[in-house]
């Protein structure tokens, strides 16, 4: 397909699936890889650290044992905290995006083709989702929905919740143009009901919209996530989380730089890797970018002469 | 050349021009033309799309793309074009060649009016005017191309004018500065034949009393017929044949020429004259009850800015098994709204649809469902009624799906069979629109269309979009599977020719309204309506001197009018 043709050329795409490849592996083989340098994030190791519980030696406590060195007060190895930081991280990210997806799809597709009341409606309330201020929503309800409800559900949920508007409104325009289309209009004239269009006929149309705005919406949902944790209102502890060390990093900057150093950094590679693979992944799907010149001559019908 | 008056020196002579956009011989898209443009006299440059004749006209202007490699020589006045620098190509964009293009409503820029636009070309060339003067000239301008109320076109805006308006304004300004030719590309392509009869008639004026010498680029050899003085034939980029109109329209050497001609629609000779008290044309013959489709006085309405527009009003049409019934009219007569109220797509406000017994506005949701699914349909644009991300076998299978009634394997035996009907080998079920061509693409709708073996064939303009010999090809196909199986079929076109060809009864919509409806070839022959009359002898015929006729007959119907 040219659209891994032209993926591989884009170099930034290229690096930036390396990098989001790089994390994914991280997180399905956490136990593997911090068994490597023989650690877990849950161990404390007081002997590394100082009368003050600040890590003794360069960098945060860097060492052969500890790659990244270790967590303040506790001593936890550190590499193994980001490493296990990444599921969470990756996990809430793309279960928080798929929500969106899923739900802005839905939404989108049925408020396009139906138009009148109902697109009335859903367009009033895509604009109040649009306008709400949805963090102080999100630290509000994670902190009144009951603690049995598993935190990290509810927070893919919260965020997910949050993501749909953009996407509806997005593909709601996309299937106002696309239901006056001819094979739109056939199709109905073949007596196609609703259910038909929406599932074969518009679907296919708008899922490369769909797919772009999945991986751009994964590392917007990583940051929302990264940042009710370090409100303190994300996972619970000790589940390691990016957002919750760097939360506390904050406070020991003056004195251990290193530990706001790496939770940080993998934070800001694998956002920045998503949004250059969607980037890139935009540009692939779109044919205004990605045919040009004597390529899509190229690839113009060469029509059989007898059979015109 | 082959000229008569080949001593005279060509305004515009193009020698041995080659047109590539890449490296290799594959990409070149002209080879080796040479043509001579010459003061009063029209050569029209004819070919089928991708023949190369827009490329040509592009590059005389230098206005290709810079990945075109353009090499021989185009030399104006005796000057050479090609490779001359930027400014000089300016001074003759506009200034030394005029240029008409083939959509007017998209030429103009939305923003301003007119005159503005007008303006702005003569303040690009030419001398310092002052403000009253360049009014005077535009008016005067808007005169000459026969613009009635010219100071009121004149402040006018784009979308407040109608197409045969614009395009007219369009040639005042491709001749505000008097150029010494003029390049016509497709300039009546998007217009409805009566204008197009009007406009093709202006440049013919502009010829004779200015002496421009116009290129005219067409696919139309109606068209070419009734305005060309020399013809030059292209195929692929290539020059397969030249001269003079009459001998390469009625005498054709190269085998192309004739397919070509061949393949023209034609109509047959008119009696111009109305048929004195004949005007009852337009009533219609009660529907029997071999009627598969009937519209019983009915109306279409819909709210544009809170008022009321009548696209359909008052219609009545009976369409009986195993008959095509041609449904003709220029654009905005409401002939595609006719189809989509068959269809059920639009709702009947007055009066009765019905098809196959059913009553259309009295049909509950599933019962006007199952009724579609006993018509099938062929639209206009065969590029966008198959969907782009479904391949073709899916396509065709669709109706079926639909419909549920076979299953997988026997579906896609049935799409294997609908393929053959339509003359496309089986292996273009896994193939995607994309990869077929415009033609092509027309017998997989025609193919989804009969999938159902309906009772009714809507086909809207199934033929508008595609060359001529492709269209008689299809036009073909439809008659043939029409004789076979047996179906109904409406057929709306604008083209009377392409009606003539398949229909046994001829609908005329004007307006909304039936003016006329009779046996085809009482309709086409001896029309009872002075409507009929004038869009028959506005339709362009393919040979120079049955045209002429045809052109004094429109010219005294317009006078009567």
């Amino acid at each position: 397909m040219n659209v891994w043709r032209s993926l591989r050329r884009d170099g930034w795409a290229l690096a930036g699936a390396v990098v989001v490849v790089l994390f994914v592996l991280a997180a399905l083989f956490a136990p593997l890889i911090t068994g490597v340098v023989g650690q877990n994030p849950y161990t404390y190791h007081l002997s590394t650290l100082d009368g003050s519980g600040a890590p003794k030696g360069f960098g945060g406590g860097i060492s052969a044992q500890h790659p990244f060195g270790v967590e303040p007060l506790t001593g936890r190895d550190l590499f193994a905290i980001v490493v296990y930081g990444s599921q969470v991280s990756i996990a809430v990210g793309i279960a928080a995006s798929v929500v969106s997806v899923l739900l802005g799809a839905l939404v989108g597709l049925v408020s396009g083709y139906f138009g009148g009341w109902t697109d009335r409606i859903v367009s009033r309330v895509v604009d109040v989702m649009l306008g709400f201020p949805s963090l102080i929503f999100m630290i509000a309800l994670t902190a009144i929905v009951a603690a049995s409800f598993p935190r990290p559900a509810l927070i893919v949920l919260v965020i997910g919740f949050f993501g749909w508007p953009a996407v509806a409104r997005v593909i709601r325009g996309q299937v106002l143009t696309l239901k006056r289309r001819t094979f739109v209009v056939a199709s109905e004239a073949m007596g196609a009901g609703p259910g038909h269009v929406l599932l074969t006929q518009l679907l296919p149309n708008v899922f490369s919209t769909l797919l772009v705005y999945a991986a751009i919406l994964v590392p917007a949902s990583i940051g929302t996530e990264a940042a009710l944790s370090f409100l303190g209102v994300g996972v619970p502890p000790p589940t390691p989380s990016w957002g919750r060390s760097i939360g506390d990093a904050v406070a020991w900057f003056s004195t251990d730089p290193a530990y706001l150093v790496f939770p940080g950094a993998a934070l800001f590679l694998v956002t920045l890797g998503f949004n250059v693979f969607g980037d890139g992944l935009r540009d692939a799907l779109d044919p205004r970018v990605s045919r040009r010149g004597s390529h899509r001559r190229r690839t113009a019908p060469v029509p059989t002469e007898e059979l015109v | 050349m082959t000229g008569t008056n080949a001593q005279d020196e060509a305004v515009l002579s193009v020698a041995d021009l080659s047109i590539a956009f890449g490296q290799d011989e594959a990409d070149r898209v002209v080879h080796s033309v040479g043509l001579d443009l010459r003061a009063g006299r029209v050569l029209a440059l004819v070919g089928e799309s991708g023949s190369g004749k827009s490329v040509t006209a592009m590059s005389v202007l230098g206005l290709l793309p810079p990945t075109a490699a353009v090499t021989g020589s185009i030399r104006l006045e005796g000057r050479e074009l090609l490779g001359a620098d930027a400014s000089t190509l300016r001074e003759v964009r506009g200034g030394r060649i005029g240029t008409v293009f083939q959509e007017p409503g998209s030429a103009f820029d939305p923003v301003y009016s007119i005159g503005d636009q007008i303006a702005e070309a003569l303040a690009a060339h030419g001398r310092r005017r002052s403000r009253a003067e360049t009014a005077e000239r535009i008016v005067e301008l808007l005169t000459s191309v026969g613009l009635r109320e010219p100071e009121r076109i004149a402040r006018s805006f784009p979308h407040e004018l109608s197409g045969g308006q614009l395009q007219r304004a369009m040639i005042a300004m491709a001749i505000s500065c008097d150029p010494v030719a003029l390049i016509a590309d497709e300039p009546t392509t998007a217009l409805d034949v009566t204008v197009q009869a009007g406009i093709l008639d202006l440049i013919r004026a502009l010829r004779d009393t200015r002496g421009t010498a116009v290129l005219l680029i067409t696919h139309d050899m109606g068209v070419v017929a009734d305005l060309a003085d020399d013809v030059l034939v292209l195929r692929a980029g290539e020059v397969v044949e030249r001269g003079p109109v009459q001998q390469v329209l009625t005498a054709p050497q190269h085998p192309y020429t004739k397919a070509l001609l061949a393949s023209v629609p034609s109509l047959a000779a008119l009696r111009a004259v109305p048929r004195p008290g004949a005007a009852s044309g337009a009533a219609a013959a009660a529907p029997t009850d071999r009627a598969v489709a009937v519209l019983d006085h009915a109306s279409v309405t819909y709210r544009r800015r809170g008022a009321v527009v009548r696209a359909v009003d008052d219609v009545s049409i009976s369409v009986d098994a195993g008959r095509v019934v041609g449904l003709v009219g220029e654009s905005g007569s409401g002939k595609s709204t006719v189809g989509r109220a068959l269809l059920g797509l639009v709702p009947v406000s007055g009066g009765r649809a019905t098809v196959a017994g059913v009553e259309l506005a009295g049909a509950g949701r599933g019962r006007r469902r199952a009724v579609r699914r006993r018509i099938g349909t062929v639209f206009q644009d065969p590029a966008s009624s198959l969907n782009p991300r479904n391949t073709v076998g899916w396509s065709i299978a669709e109706p079926l799906q639909l419909a549920g009634r076979l299953d997988r394997a026997k579906r896609a035996d049935r799409v294997a069979r609908l393929l053959d009907d339509v003359q496309l080998p089986r292996d273009f079920a896994g193939r995607y629109p994309h990869e077929l061509s415009g033609g092509q693409r027309q017998r997989v709708a025609i193919a989804r269309a009969l999938a159902l073996d309906p009772d009714l064939l809507v086909a809207d303009e199934p033929t508008s979009a595609l060359d001529v010999s492709v269209q008689a090809a299809v036009l073909q196909l439809l008659k043939d599977l029409q004789a076979r199986l047996g179906f109904a079929c409406l057929f709306i076109s604008h083209d009377l020719a392409v009606v003539r060809e398949l229909a046994s009864t001829v609908v005329v919509l004007r307006e909304g309204r039936v003016v006329e409806q009779g046996p085809a070839e009482q309709v086409l022959t001896a029309p009872a309506d002075p409507y009929t009359a004038r869009l028959l002898a506005a339709a362009p015929v393919a040979d120079p001197a049955a045209q002429a006729e045809r052109r004094e007959a429109w010219r005294q119907l317009e006078e009567v009018r």
